[in-house]
């Protein structure tokens, strides 16, 4: 194929030599694209007629999804139901509901120290508690960052990406930086000290050690949520706000009756995807807190990590059990999730 | 260049009083700014600060190092210092030794002239300085090119694996009619509300059975297949006129030939999304490596920098400054595409 | 160049029957159009000739060959679209070339191919260009350009003239038909425009409702046309038809007309008296008699064309009607005049719609 473009491209002046180069630079690996996979691909066409090649391109799509996420699925039910230390399942006897039975046996649900596995209670407790935390000021102030956004200012565009560029910074970055600034002697306490306060050593108090987990997530998340109400907003039609002006309405009507109850659908969408991602929490407190002070910070996602794969005893069922747990309640908020975008589009 | 157009624009127009509510907005905006950038810009700076600059408190805003010089007759470089000398003048000396409470010091425009001066009457001379050495010690020390080459390779090959297949899956779903079709797209919904959080221990049986444990492979191939992409790719490619493909048919093209020449091209603008989401996903992706690399020759930038502000507590200089590295790409991807990432996020609503 | 065959074609989507067996042979070379009002099946019909949609049942030969199961790009046939669909990310020497490349042509062959078929088409300027960057006119060039390098052997048009304006639709209709001149191949045209089918067909096939109505040369769909149906869909103005009443049918047609009695000579064609049927008569067919007609009617409107004038009058108890006049007319709104029907230009259509057979 390359021979016919160089043919059927005119011959133009030198200067354009480089270009060419550049170009022909990125139509190579389509050509080899076209080079490698037409051959067999036309041969399998011939084999089983066009209309069934629908198939041939799904398949490399739903190998991978059959074995990295299928195949898994069921294995984890199968884990969750086995006991023992044995990684292959054919090997792990099975317990029934053993491993779930051990997981909610407590005195009372709302002291995890009474529960046998009281580590995986309180890192319930922590996520509720991060959860119910980092949604409420992440919907609170994304919505301000939006409503600002979306003001008549000057260099919207940059500030923007200022709120936005965090959102694309790794975990790992997002909490370095803010134990860099956190630590001892670290930026904010000289701030502190130099208005006459006492050094505080942040990650040593359960209180303190939440609130800057619940600030560094709402810090590096709420550039996406946003954007996603900044879109909503721009999409309410311009001539709502104009008949408004006409009928004299002052600014905080129009915000309460006019903005806020066409951006609803939106909040909802922020409020579903903020709590199915903050169950999920697990990276930047994690390298933030490591879940400590003791276990003031520990996440579920970071319990089912260790339980399975960095304590002494590697418990793969039970990680698979909380895993199953995690995973129903996920579930119930994605539906969640789909019934809000749905009332979107109506 | 955006804060030309920030001081450029006029949005208000003349004549337009400022509302109070104005004011109240470019406040919050500026105190945004702070808050978001100024972490950023301090580990920048921090970054360049030397290891004894790192320990001071209160710590100084640029990264500033004691000036040395060399002085005629002295083997080594000598720091400088600002001495106030008994006979009250201020003069630049270098300091030899130092016995006690006491600096042997020396003018460097005078090497013959030496002074002995009380340590609490000096004062070092210091510049802005950057110490680079942050950043080329850890190359040879700590494998930090090992690391840096496993994330792009790993960040390349799985975006490349990814844009093919998802882009082939789409394809089928966009442009065919088959028996099975309502199944497979049922298929995609399902796999998007399995986050890799609650399959973690399976999956990480299934890598092992095939062999690709502690190998980059296992961090590139359980999530080349996103049901995110898939879905985009296929709402982009319903777009596109029908007649097209027809069109392609009746030249002859086979199906293969319309998908890579007629379709993929076409399809670019969202690939492009695709392929930046999926860089980003990829150079950022942390609990998967984390629990699937063991050795420490496939870690990850990500894993290494973990791993190491464990054992590097005392030796944030190096920390910082692979933060930095870490850092910078996204940094650069997202200066150059910033509106075109904002914008494909605000209309897909993905992240 | 081919002929080709369907025999008993049928399709349906689901339990929605579009084409009810279509029976159809179109010879080497010639110029087929197919037309019909939107709906009646005639890009289905093409989609199936083409390959691009299946038949339910019945089958297609092309050249003798049956090719009934043969998917799109293995028969051997161009077809230009509606929408053109260029390929908008090929400049126009790749668009036409695709095909070529496809067939495994050496490059300088297809060079060869495509600027014979540029040259042809007034293109050679634009060979570089995208489709965005063209007209309209010159898009259209472009998609029968890449029908024509290919040398198909059957051309397939799906209405390929509707996204021009009305000037450019002319002009290209005259290129077309010169185009098939030049080249000879087999045409097939779809279109709803019955001036289009009119001027650029060698045969005409008439659909209604996923059937055929008539096949024919144009003329001989106007003068003779098998059915109402293709006796108001072919010619413009349309024919007008009136509502008639058989008193008589013994060697002279005797109809109740409105209000007038009319006596056509004719051979009897059976009809019971009483029976009602449809009088069809072209605008060009009716007078405005200086003396005394067949019918009194009054003027309702003028349309002063300069070349021609049509006249919209009625008559008591019939349907407005419709004729034409050479030149200008000296005529005014709300005059009474007579008008007549030259008799050898009358249709009759009995109740279902069936022409009587004419002398």
């Amino acid at each position: 194929m390359s021979d016919t473009s160089s043919v059927s491209r005119p011959e133009r002046g030198r200067g354009i030599g480089t270009l060419a180069e550049l170009r022909s630079i990125v139509t190579l690996p389509v050509e080899l694209g076209m080079r490698l996979f037409d051959p067999p691909m036309r041969w399998v066409q011939r084999m089983i007629g066009a209309r069934r090649m629908a198939y041939v391109f799904l398949l490399p799509n739903f190998v991978f999804f059959g074995l990295f996420v299928f195949l898994p699925i069921g294995i984890n039910i199968v884990f969750s139901v086995t006991g023992g230390t044995a990684l292959f399942p054919s090997q792990r006897p099975y317990v029934g509901s053993d491993q779930f039975a051990y997981l909610f046996d407590c005195g009372s649900y709302l002291d995890p120290a009474t529960c046998r596995e009281d580590h995986f209670w309180r890192a319930v407790a922590n996520t509720v508690k991060f959860v119910v935390l980092q949604v409420t000021a992440m919907v609170l102030l994304s919505l301000v960052t939006a409503l600002v956004l979306n003001m008549r200012i000057r260099g919207r565009g940059f500030f923007r990406a200022v709120y936005f560029f965090p959102v694309l910074l790794s975990p790992v970055v997002v909490a370095l930086i803010w134990k860099w600034i956190l630590q001892r002697d670290g930026l904010l306490n000289a701030a502190i000290t130099t208005l006459g306060g006492q050094k505080i050593i942040f990650f040593v108090d359960p209180s303190w050690a939440m609130f800057w987990a619940v600030f560094v997530s709402v810090w590096a998340h709420m550039g996406f949520y946003t954007l996603i109400l900044l879109a909503g907003l721009q999409a309410i039609p311009a001539d709502l706000y104009e008949a408004a002006e006409m009928d004299a309405t002052p600014r905080w009507r129009v915000l309460t009756h006019i903005t806020l109850p066409l951006l609803w659908p939106n909040m909802i969408v922020v409020i579903v995807l903020a709590l199915i991602k903050g169950a999920q929490t697990f990276d930047e407190v994690f390298v933030l807190t490591g879940g400590g002070p003791g276990t003031a910070t520990l996440m579920v996602v970071q319990y089912i990590y260790e339980t399975g794969f960095s304590s002494q005893v590697q418990n793969f069922g039970l990680a698979a059990a909380a895993s199953v747990v995690l995973g129903i309640v996920l579930f119930v908020l994605t539906l969640l999730q789909f019934a809000a975008a749905r009332r979107k589009e109506i | 260049m955006r804060l030309a157009s920030l001081l450029g624009q006029r949005r208000n127009g003349p004549g337009r009083p400022l509302h109070w509510t104005d004011i109240a907005a470019y406040a919050y905006l500026a105190l945004g700014v702070v808050l978001m950038f100024g972490p950023v810009l301090w580990l920048v700076l921090s970054s360049f600060k030397t290891q004894s600059a790192l320990l001071e408190f209160p710590p100084s805003l640029l990264p500033f190092a004691q000036v040395e010089v060399t002085v005629p007759g002295q083997p080594q470089k000598l720091p400088l210092f600002r001495t106030n000398l008994p006979d009250g003048s201020v003069r630049e000396l270098a300091q030899v030794r130092r016995i006690g409470l006491v600096a042997q010091m020396v003018d460097p425009a005078d090497p013959a002239k030496q002074f002995r001066v009380a340590i609490d009457k000096r004062e070092p001379v210091r510049r802005v300085a950057f110490a680079t050495e942050n950043y080329s010690e850890p190359l040879q020390r700590f494998a930090f090119l090992r690391f840096l080459f496993n994330s792009v390779f790993v960040t390349v090959v799985a975006t490349l694996i990814t844009l093919l297949i998802n882009s082939m899956a789409a394809y089928a779903l966009a442009v065919y009619a088959f028996p099975g079709k309502q199944t497979a797209t049922l298929a995609v919904i399902g796999t998007l509300m399995i986050p890799m959080t609650i399959i973690l221990v399976p999956v990480y049986l299934v890598v092992t059975e095939l062999g690709l444990a502690n190998s980059l492979w296992a961090v590139i191939l359980p999530g080349a297949a996103t049901p995110t992409g898939v879905f985009l790719l296929r709402q982009y490619m319903l777009t596109l006129p029908k007649d097209l493909i027809e069109a392609a048919r009746m030249d002859k093209a086979s199906e293969w030939q319309i998908y890579w020449r007629i379709v993929m091209p076409l399809t670019l603008p969202a690939l492009a999304v695709l392929a930046i989401f999926s860089i980003m996903w990829r150079w950022n992706e942390f609990l998967w490596p984390l629990a699937v690399l063991t050795k420490t020759e496939v870690y990850t930038l990500q894993i290494a920098l973990n791993a190491f502000q464990g054992e590097l507590q005392t030796q944030w200089h190096y920390l910082l400054a692979m933060t930095v590295v870490t850092l910078a790409p996204v940094a650069l991807v997202f200066v150059f595409l910033q509106r075109f990432i904002t914008t494909g996020i605000g209309s897909t609503g993905m992240k | 160049m081919a002929e080709l065959k369907l025999t008993s074609a049928r399709k349906s989507f689901g339990s929605i029957d579009v084409l009810h067996g279509i029976d159809l042979a179109v010879r080497d070379g010639e110029f087929v159009v197919f037309v019909g009002p939107s709906g009646c099946g005639k890009s289905t019909l093409l989609r199936l000739i083409a390959g691009l949609e299946n038949v339910t049942s019945g089958e297609i030969h092309i050249d003798g060959e049956r090719v009934t199961h043969l998917p799109a790009s293995e028969r051997g046939l161009a077809m230009v679209f509606q929408s053109y669909a260029l390929y908008p990310h090929m400049s126009v020497r790749k668009n036409m070339g695709f095909a070529l490349e496809n067939m495994g042509l050496k490059p300088a062959e297809i060079e060869a191919r495509v600027a014979r078929a540029a040259a042809m088409l007034r293109l050679t300027d634009y060979l570089d260009r995208k489709p965005k960057a063209l007209s309209g006119g010159q898009r259209q060039r472009v998609a029968i350009g890449r029908a024509i390098v290919r040398d198909p052997k059957i051309f397939l048009f799906d209405e390929p003239l509707s996204n021009l304006d009305a000037e450019l639709r002319v002009a290209t209709r005259k290129e077309l038909a010169s185009l098939h001149a030049g080249l000879g191949g087999t045409m097939i045209y779809v279109t709803h425009d019955q001036v289009e089918a009119m001027t650029l067909a060698d045969r005409i096939v008439v659909l209604n409702a996923g059937r055929i109505e008539q096949v024919g040369t144009p003329l001989e769909l106007y003068n003779r046309p098998a059915n109402a149906f293709v006796a108001g869909f072919i010619g413009s103005p349309r024919m007008n038809f009136l509502p008639a009443v058989v008193v008589s049918d013994d060697g002279t047609l005797r109809l109740t007309v409105g209000e007038v009695e009319v006596a056509l000579p004719r051979p009897a064609s059976g009809l019971a008296a009483g029976a009602s049927v449809t009088l069809g008569i072209r605008p060009e067919h009716i007078e405005i008699a200086p003396g005394d007609g067949m019918l009194a009617a009054k003027i309702d409107l003028l349309e002063q064309l300069g070349g021609e004038t049509f006249v919209y009058a009625t008559a008591p108890g019939l349907p407005q009607i419709t004729l034409r006049q050479d030149g200008q007319s000296h005529f005014h709104r709300g005059d009474a005049v007579a008008i007549r029907f030259a008799p050898d230009h009358l249709h009759i259509f009995d109740a279902a719609g069936a022409a009587l057979a004419r002398p």
